[in-house]
């Protein structure tokens, strides 16, 4: 019986095939932009700027947006799930456990129109 | 179902139940249980893969609020010639280097201790001695890269 409704795929399965697939995504666009910025010291707003508004890496930065909502979607749930329970700490558990779903679903909400923003508001 | 003892060698406190069988703790419930808890984390043995667990645990969601800071760089960075260098006067502060330090710190432990559980999810080195290796290489490649990360600041 489903009991819990706040995951972000449909079961605990898909939950856990997206985590994997976006720590992927994101482990390789943070590492490819921190590599950017070592391998260039005296970085200028033009190069900046020109690399954020080329095409594939508004592409890249858009996946790693979407992986990094989804990513985090299931990991604060799996962390609240654990942590913020009846069972741990009686009936205001789940009330508890609602708001910061709740709450940290909002954070992703702004992060993903923030970052749309700021990948197209260029 | 999916659970964090599988990769970390069932060493560490939190058991990770994903949707499936998450509603299982319900059932507990009504129980009454009057077994003793043994939750003193005194005499609970932390061995290292499940302190680089719940690190990685921590630092999840850590890097989860940093990435608003990050976010708002890369935002005021992105406006204008100016913007970008107002954001290098602010990186030219200690504190605020100390904050992107902080930040790049989880999110490279994060990622290290990442990609050892996605080795381990894959079938390698799940063994108490395999998961006692993983984790000092851990421990190790990610304090080289947290300090690498903070010459590259300063
Ligand atoms: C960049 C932003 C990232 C954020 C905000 C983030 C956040 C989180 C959080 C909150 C969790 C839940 C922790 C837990 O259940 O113990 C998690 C789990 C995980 N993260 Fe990340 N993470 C990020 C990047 C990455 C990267 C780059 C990797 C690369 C390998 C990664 C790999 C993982 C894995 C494999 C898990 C699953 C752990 C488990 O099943 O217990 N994450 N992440």
């Amino acid at each position: 019986m489903v009991r819990n409704i706040t995951n972000f795929g449909r079961n605990g399965v898909s939950d856990w095939v997206i985590q994997r697939v976006s720590a992927v995504i994101l482990g390789v666009y943070f590492v490819g932009l921190l590599g950017f910025m070592l391998l260039s010291p005296d970085l200028g707003f033009a190069q900046w700027q020109a690399l954020f508004s080329a095409t594939w890496m508004r592409i890249a930065s858009l996946a790693a947006l979407l992986a990094l909502c989804a990513h985090a979607w299931i990991g604060m749930w799996t962390v609240f799930t654990d942590y913020l329970t009846e069972y741990m700490l009686g009936p205001k558990g789940t009330v508890l456990r609602f708001v910061f779903q709740a709450a940290s679903v909002l954070l992703i909400f702004v992060y993903l129109v923030w970052g749309v923003q700021i990948l197209w508001g260029l | 179902m999916v659970s964090r003892i599988s990769s970390d060698c069932g060493r560490e406190l939190v058991v990770t139940l994903t949707a499936p069988v998450s509603g299982l703790h319900l059932n507990w419930l009504p129980v009454k249980d009057n077994r003793p808890k043994n939750l003193d984390l005194y005499t609970v043995r932390f061995p290292l893969p499940a302190i680089t667990s719940i690190l990685h645990r921590i630092s999840g969601v850590f890097i989860f609020a940093g990435i608003f800071v990050l976010l708002w760089l890369l935002s005021e960075s992105l406006t204008s010639e100016s913007g970008f260098r107002n954001v290098q006067e602010w990186l030219a502060a200690t504190p605020v280097k100390l904050v992107i330090w902080a930040i790049l710190a989880g999110l490279l432990y994060h990622l290290i201790a990442g990609i050892k559980h996605l080795v381990m999810d894959m079938g390698i080195g799940e063994t108490l001695e395999g998961a006692n290796i993983a984790a000092k290489l851990v421990v190790v490649f990610s304090a080289i890269a947290i300090v690498l990360a903070g010459v590259w600041i300063w």
